[in-house]
């Protein structure tokens, strides 16, 4: 190869490679949890009762608060992305540190909530385990690999970003961004269609 | 899951792919294993994917040997065969669950370890940032990660042979209650389990590759290429990559409930009222596993082909001295065919249980497939008519390509129409369709596209004799071994029967049986020519030149054997990828990185002479 010869040039779309790699790759994450839902909304139009009672015994307040760690942490994100692209090394550092705590209080409270499950006998192979949580643990199951995915990388780019020329790459903290805020979103459509069979809820409060 | 593996490497600096372009910088893992070099990688999905295309073939050879010959040994390698395979130790006959195992992993090698990866790793692999001309991936290094999760894959998939059960044995399809193992104890990992993980990695790596590729087409263009200057074996291999993001994914999460299901006892797939020895929930859909898989797996034929019909677009164009016939009406029925391939899923279901009106639906839907698919053939016909058409080994696969694609597409649509299709459901007449369009097709599409890129890809012509040979032997082979298949199928003969013989109607057809697995046997050894050739000219072929076939595309301009970075100049791009024997031009092709005037209209050429200033206008037709 000659020396000078350059191939490269901007991306043509304008947009950059990873960030639409990953909106490709979001996509595709999209369809995975598409067929998880598609087949709950089938089998629980015919197991209505089993996926209600189920329903009954999840600890909606627990979800509630995790649901906030996880709105929480997304807005965090968007926060350490505006700092970090504005050269605020110190708010960029504390905004991803704080998204981090949000991801990790929310990997405690599900990890309470599975205890509390493996306790009761609700886990595949467990007495008492049924359709709607081999639904339930799959989906969350899922989503907390997500939520553990997305944390290696901030992870590395935080401590990275204690060095002395800081985390180096603001491109690269905005692709994880774009993935933390679905991780984020797909958590707002379990919630509600695993948690919030409120009827249900109410008929085991009565008992 | 690896979206870290995605999210890191992420943003690719442009200023840093330049400075290693000499391989002699690198330690020699780095050269050919662990390799960023999307050539390398490409060799990699080839030599990965030729050694599964002889084990699938193997598969297939023990299967047609049991069907011809039931409760025969093995010839030659029948007392050498494992003790799980056969009756008695050393006797060499084939046991029925040995015999199921063979079926499933026939179809799974072949389709998801020999076509997929050679169809959509290698060509995508080798001809995107080629064809393009640009010097790498997107994002090189998720894309060599998309292979190394191949081997892995493999091994696993392999690994059953040592489980107590063996490999999978619930067919390619894995329809449950069988697949669910529900026998087997949970917590304990049985062949079919170790499928299902095979099939994840799998699908995982094509996610990955499919994300690059679309990125590298939309972000990596070479200077002046807009994208109705791309050739239809990117446009194939772009539109192929869209339909795995998103089917490939569907079929992850249904693989994964059924790894519940048959892992850990859940019943997302097994109804009430099965009897069996084990406890079990129930409440599940049988049938609900047969929508998500074929949601994916009907897409996937597609992907199979799709590729093929791209590179088979090439190939012509250039073997015939013509422009490609209808060159957007090409591209526009390459997306109306994965448009489509998205709503006809349920035309593998009209036997499982289906409302008629949505079965009516499904079977108009596929019907329509036939529209698009008629548009190509008709116009790699009217590509064909009045060329200079050059008999290479590349053309000769390509010609197969059409006039296979042409019988196996007839049969799908037979079997597209719902009360033909009761008829002939799981018979031999399905196997005898899908091998004409995933053998007659895909296959001699993958041959095509190997003799017509190895020269780029290797430095060195194949022998053209040789190539030939192998291209008449495996025509004529594969005519003979699954033509028949439509008259076996059509007279009741069961797509998966162990032993034919217990039923008195397909007595009459054992010497067909037979015939078929003496042309199936040279069928096999025929692709021994097509190694041997690879091998042989690798070492002794000419050397060859930048551009043999004198074609247009931008791979042709790069070095004989690009090295890492690929081009030696610049490329900007002048023009489309098929102006062939414009009249007024002394060399009868034009290729796309050649500067001078010639403005593009409607892809009939309205060429200005520089000189004379003189203005001619070519129809192409």
């Amino acid at each position: 190869m000659s020396a000078g010869l350059s191939l490269a040039h901007e991306p043509v779309s304008k947009i950059p490679n990873g960030k639409l790699a990953m909106w490709g790759f979001l996509g595709s994450e999209l369809m995975f949890f598409t067929g998880f839902f598609g087949a709950f909304i089938v089998l629980r139009n015919a197991n209505y009762d089993v996926f209600g009672e189920g329903s009954s015994h999840l600890n909606v307040w627990l979800a509630l608060v995790n649901t906030f760690f996880l709105i929480g942490s997304s807005l965090t994100m968007a926060l350490c992305i505006h700092n970090a692209e504005h050269g605020n090394r110190g708010k960029q550092q504390l905004f991803l540190g704080l998204t981090l705590l949000g991801a990790l209080g929310f990997l405690v409270i599900k990890s309470i909530e599975y205890s509390d499950k493996w306790g009761h006998g609700y886990f595949p192979t467990q007495p008492h385990h049924t359709l709607f949580y081999s639904f339930y643990f799959i989906m969350t199951g899922f989503h907390a690999l997500h939520v553990i995915a997305g944390m290696i990388p901030m992870v590395f780019m935080w401590l990275r970003g204690f060095s002395k020329e800081g985390y180096p790459h603001p491109l690269k903290l905005e692709v994880l961004g774009l993935y933390w805020h679905f991780v984020d979103l797909m958590w707002i459509f379990i919630f509600p269609a695993l948690y919030l069979m409120i009827p249900y809820h109410g008929a085991a409060a009565a008992h | 899951m690896s979206s870290t593996t995605l999210a890191e490497h992420a943003h690719v600096d442009h200023g840093h792919a330049h400075d290693d372009h000499g391989h002699h910088h690198q330690p020699w893992y780095r050269q050919y294993l662990f390799s960023t070099d999307h050539k390398v990688i490409a060799k990699q999905f080839l030599l990965s994917s030729l050694i599964f295309l002889f084990v699938g073939g193997a598969f297939a050879l023990f299967i047609r040997w049991q069907l011809a010959y039931p409760g025969k040994p093995v010839p030659v390698i029948g007392s050498m065969m494992p003790d799980t395979w056969v009756d008695a130790p050393g006797s060499g006959i084939i046991t029925p669950e040995f015999y199921a195992q063979l079926l499933t992993m026939h179809g799974t090698v072949m389709i998801f370890f020999v076509i997929i990866p050679f169809a959509v790793g290698m060509f995508g692999n080798f001809c995107i940032p080629l064809m393009i001309g640009t010097d790498d991936m997107a994002l090189p290094r998720l894309n060599m990660w998309s292979f190394w999760l191949i081997p892995p894959a493999g091994l696993i998939m392999m690994s059953a042979f040592w489980v107590e059960g063996g490999y999978a044995a619930a067919g390619w399809t894995s329809y449950p209650p069988l697949s669910a193992s529900i026998g087997n104890p949970a917590l304990k990992l049985n062949g079919q389990a170790l499928w299902l993980i095979s099939l994840f990695l799998v699908g995982f790596s094509s996610i990955m590759g499919a994300v690059n590729y679309v990125t590298t087409v939309l972000n990596k263009r070479a200077k002046g290429m807009k994208m109705f200057d791309m050739p239809l074996t990117v446009w194939a291999l772009f539109i192929t990559a869209i339909i795995i993001t998103l089917g490939t994914p569907v079929l992850a999460a249904a693989l994964a409930m059924l790894f519940m299901d048959n892992f850990l006892h859940t019943s997302f797939f097994l109804p009430d009222h099965l009897v069996t020895s084990q406890k079990y929930f129930g409440g599940g859909q049988p049938v609900l596993w047969q929508h998500l898989f074929w949601f994916y797996s009907h897409p996937a034929v597609y992907i199979m082909i799709l590729p093929l019909m791209g590179i088979v677009s090439d190939v012509m164009a250039t073997f015939s001295r013509k422009p490609i016939y209808g060159y957007k009406a090409m591209v526009f029925a390459i997306a109306g065919i994965a448009f489509l391939g998205f709503i006809v899923w349920g035309h593998h279901m009209f036997q499982s249980g289906m409302n008629p009106l949505l079965g009516t639906t499904f079977m108009l839907s596929t019907i329509v497939i036939a529209v698009p698919s008629s548009i190509k053939v008709f116009n790699w016909l009217g590509t064909l008519w009045r060329g200079n058409i050059k008999f290479s080994s590349a053309m000769l696969n390509a010609l197969a390509f059409v006039s296979m694609f042409i019988i196996g597409g007839l049969s799908g649509v037979f079997m597209a129409s719902a009360p033909v299709d009761i008829y002939i459901h799981d018979t031999y007449f399905i196997v005898a369709h899908i091998h004409y369009v995933l053998f007659g097709g895909s296959l001699f599409g993958i041959f095509a596209g190997i003799y017509y890129w190895y020269p780029k890809m290797f430095g060195k012509m194949l022998s053209e004799t040789w190539g030939r040979r192998h291209f008449f032997w495996t025509f004529i082979f594969f005519n003979l071994t699954f033509f028949p298949m439509h008259v076996l199928g059509v007279g009741g003969h069961m797509r998966r029967i162990y032993d034919p013989n217990v039923y008195d109607f397909l007595k009459g057809m054992a010497g067909l049986n037979e015939f078929i697995t003496i042309a199936a046997i040279g069928l096999g050894f025929s692709q021994l020519i097509l190694v041997g050739n690879i091998l042989w000219s690798l070492k002794n072929g000419r050397k060859a030149p930048r551009n043999p076939w004198r074609a247009n595309t931008l791979e042709w301009a790069a070095p004989a054997h690009p090295g890492h970075g690929n081009f030696d100049r610049d490329i900007t791009v002048y023009r489309g990828p098929y102006e062939y024997s414009v009249e007024g031009r002394d060399l009868d092709y034009w290729p796309q990185w050649e500067p001078g005037k010639s403005v593009t209209v409607d892809h009939h050429t309205i060429a200005v002479a520089d000189d004379a200033g003189e203005t001619k206008v070519f129809g192409a037709h």
